[in-house]
């Protein structure tokens, strides 16, 4: 659906269709309290060699959708329907052996704290290395070899001390590059970048930012970085899936939903942003309301009791109604309001804003 | 780690020196004097300070002290029962005997009795805990953790005589408890320490599956072994290589606080078993008011509890790399 620029990268093959494709995902926790949706029907696409921004408050359904094309759900207490493609291989019907061959090879994830992330009882070199040791049959010595190059390549001051050291003797900063080079270890064709920079400071996100892009455009990787900083998405992402409550609410290229945004959840999210342009004194916008509770998600358009235009779309339909996202591809949003009355929302907005 | 050990070590030395103070002292706190138990029934004055005197208890209580402290190390010479090598703990004032001597006799007893427990304590919790997360929410996950409740509301006293019932009068599957040195007979000194192993370890023994048990539940959900998972590592190697980690950490955090519990517990067992230990020693000693035995168990114990535990610390290091430095 997000169809995307594709990038013309050499020598990559693929089949017909795009590279990931979730195609109508939900995945549903059973908890004392009840069923939560956490993803209720969402499709996207990601194509070789780009990167697609996933957007959205906590509990949007972002980490849960990933953490389900890696398969790392509890089957006892998940239900996920819909289907994930990865070029001709269906993910949610294989088996634990083939998700476990696929996990660090195929598809690799970074996620949102270095810290914990990393296991405080194994070397750094040796983190790394068992993964290519598993994936590609290496010997330990290979292995090491390996770790002390992709540490290099990440750059990581002194690789071959570094590679026998442990997590805690390493910087913030440090370990989130550890962690990028042990998921780019056996060259993934996907990366799932869960919130990489959210746990580190300014000056150091932009150099993670920086090589994730690099390692992009030397192995063609195609990457899903989750966030909630637009100002992320907007440096590094070639698209942008904007979640609301386990649901797509807005996607498109990163021009089209930054310039143009068209569903007021993205208008809320660009205008809670502090902008550098903007004077000292000029309040933030936050979105007004909390996100709905997942167990009992509110009917019609999950996103109305937070929404300033319902009415305008029609007498009571956002509130019983649930929009779908149109239009079926490019730039598209899940919104009963016409382009037009968005446009006019919009120019409001900008001309005096709130 | 050889600066860790030896900052280790010099702190017990100074916990061992605390602790015999306070016991020399408080011993002396007690309301009644050991020369005039030792005098008999009918004391005169004369003798009970000719006693006073061969026991060396005419002089300043530090001095005292002091002479206790410089017979370990050096020995000394007694009026009343002659020259005492080092290290010397002094002679009984109940039984006469050398000290050290009946501890060094019993003292095996007592470590087998400990050692034996352990190992069933840490062997059968830690697996039994395992099959349990292993199993988590499965029938043998409940068994398990049920049983593991009634294991740790038994008592020493009430299984140690049951079990002994059955399984050695009745079934004849088991010897009467008794102790052969393991240098004798290392089959006879398994097989009759057996039973005092199962009863010393039940009330532990639940406790470290329903710990280890929990611990591999939460080491489970912990960042790290997500990670594991996310790189393609099989389950089982993240159960066994990754989470056992984690929780082997503060089990064995506990297990030395427990082993304090442990000679306790040894204490009692000995008593069950008619085992002629280092329990058996102290509880007299305080029935005696002997000094000197009293001092010679009390600083024993303690310096077998205070090893233990740098083993202890020693384990922990080996297992988490980010307590070996500093």
């Amino acid at each position: 659906m997000t169809t995307v620029s594709w990038s013309g990268e050499q020598g990559t093959s693929r089949g017909p269709g795009p590279f990931l494709s979730v195609r109508d995902l939900s995945v549903e926790f059973s908890t004392e309290d009840g069923v939560v949706h956490a993803v209720d029907g969402l499709s996207f696409d990601v194509e070789k060699g780009t990167t697609l921004g996933i957007v959205g408050e906590s509990g949007s359904g972002k980490s849960v959708t990933n953490l389900a094309i890696l398969g790392l759900h509890d089957p006892a207490h998940t239900k996920i329907a819909g289907e994930i493609w990865l070029e001709d291989q269906e993910l949610l019907s294989a088996g634990r052996g083939t998700m476990e061959r696929l996990r660090g090879d195929r598809v690799a994830m970074i996620f949102q704290d270095p810290l914990t992330s990393l296991s405080p009882f194994h070397t750094i070199g040796r983190q790394i290395g068992e993964v290519y040791r598993k994936h590609k049959g290496a010997s330990k010595k290979e292995a090491r070899e390996r770790a002390v190059e992709m540490l290099d390549r990440v750059g990581i001051p002194q690789p071959k001390t570094r590679v026998d050291h442990y997590p805690h003797e390493f910087s913030g900063g440090m370990r989130q590059r550890a962690m990028i080079a042990m998921a780019l270890v056996c060259d993934p064709d996907l990366l799932i970048a869960d919130e990489p920079t959210t746990a580190l400071d300014v000056t150091v996100q932009a150099q993670i930012l920086d090589l994730l892009k690099d390692l992009q455009q030397q192995f063609g990787t195609a990457i899903i970085l989750i966030t909630h900083d637009l100002g992320v998405v907007a440096n590094t992402a070639d698209n942008v899936l904007v979640m609301y409550a386990g649901r797509a609410a807005e996607r498109g290229t990163v021009r089209e939903v930054l310039r143009e945004p068209r569903h007021p959840y993205t208008w809320g999210l660009l205008s809670s942003m502090p902008r550098l342009n903007a004077a000292v004194d000029e309040p933030l916008h936050p979105v007004r309301g909390t996100p709905p509770s997942l167990l009992t998600p509110p009917p019609g358009c999950p996103f109305h009791p937070r929404c300033d235009y319902p009415q305008l779309a029609g007498p009571e339909l956002c509130f019983h109604q649930r929009p779908d996202i149109s239009p079926e591809s490019g730039h598209g949003d899940a919104c009963y309001l016409t382009l037009q009355q968005k446009k006019d929302i919009r120019t409001a907005q900008i001309e005096e804003p709130a | 780690m050889t600066g860790f050990l030896v900052r280790r070590i010099l702190g017990a030395l100074v916990i061992l020196l605390i602790i015999s103070a306070v016991t020399f002292y408080l011993f002396y706190a007690i309301p009644r004097d050991p020369a005039r138990a030792f005098c008999g029934k009918i004391c005169r004055p004369e003798t009970l300070t000719l006693i006073r005197h061969n026991l060396g208890m005419d002089e300043p209580l530090f001095v005292q002290y002091w002479h206790w402290l410089v017979g370990i190390f050096a020995g000394r010479d007694f009026v009343q029962f002659g020259a005492c090598p080092a290290p010397c703990l002094g002679y009984s004032f109940a039984t006469q005997e050398p000290v050290f001597g009946a501890i060094v006799d019993r003292f095996p007893v007592t470590l087998s009795l400990t050692i034996g427990a352990s190992a069933v304590i840490l062997s059968f919790g830690i697996l039994t805990g395992m099959l349990a997360a292993w199993k988590v929410g499965q029938p043998l996950d409940k068994i398990a953790s049920a049983s593991s409740v009634v294991g740790a509301s038994l008592q020493i006293y009430f299984v140690g005589p049951l079990l002994a019932f059955y399984l050695v009068d009745t079934a004849g599957l088991l010897p009467r408890p008794s102790y052969v040195a393991f240098t004798e007979d290392p089959l006879g000194w398994f097989t009759h320490l057996l039973l005092p192993w199962v009863v010393l370890s039940i009330i532990f023994t639940a406790n470290y599956t329903r710990m280890t048990r929990s611990q591999m539940v939460e080491q489970l959900a912990e960042d790290y072994v997500r990670t594991a998972r996310a790189k393609g590592m099989s389950s089982r190697s993240v159960f066994f290589r990754f989470a056992w980690r984690g929780a082997m950490i503060p089990i064995i955090t506990i297990f030395g606080v427990d082993l304090a519990t442990l000679l306790g517990g040894a204490i009692i067992t000995e008593q069950t078993f008619s085992l002629h230990g280092i329990g058996e020693l102290a509880v007299r000693a305080v029935q005696n008011t002997d000094l000197p035995m009293l001092l010679g168990v009390t600083i024993v114990g303690a310096a077998a509890i205070v090893v233990l535990n740098i083993v202890v610390d020693v384990l922990y290091a080996v297992i988490d790399p980010r307590v070996r430095i500093g």
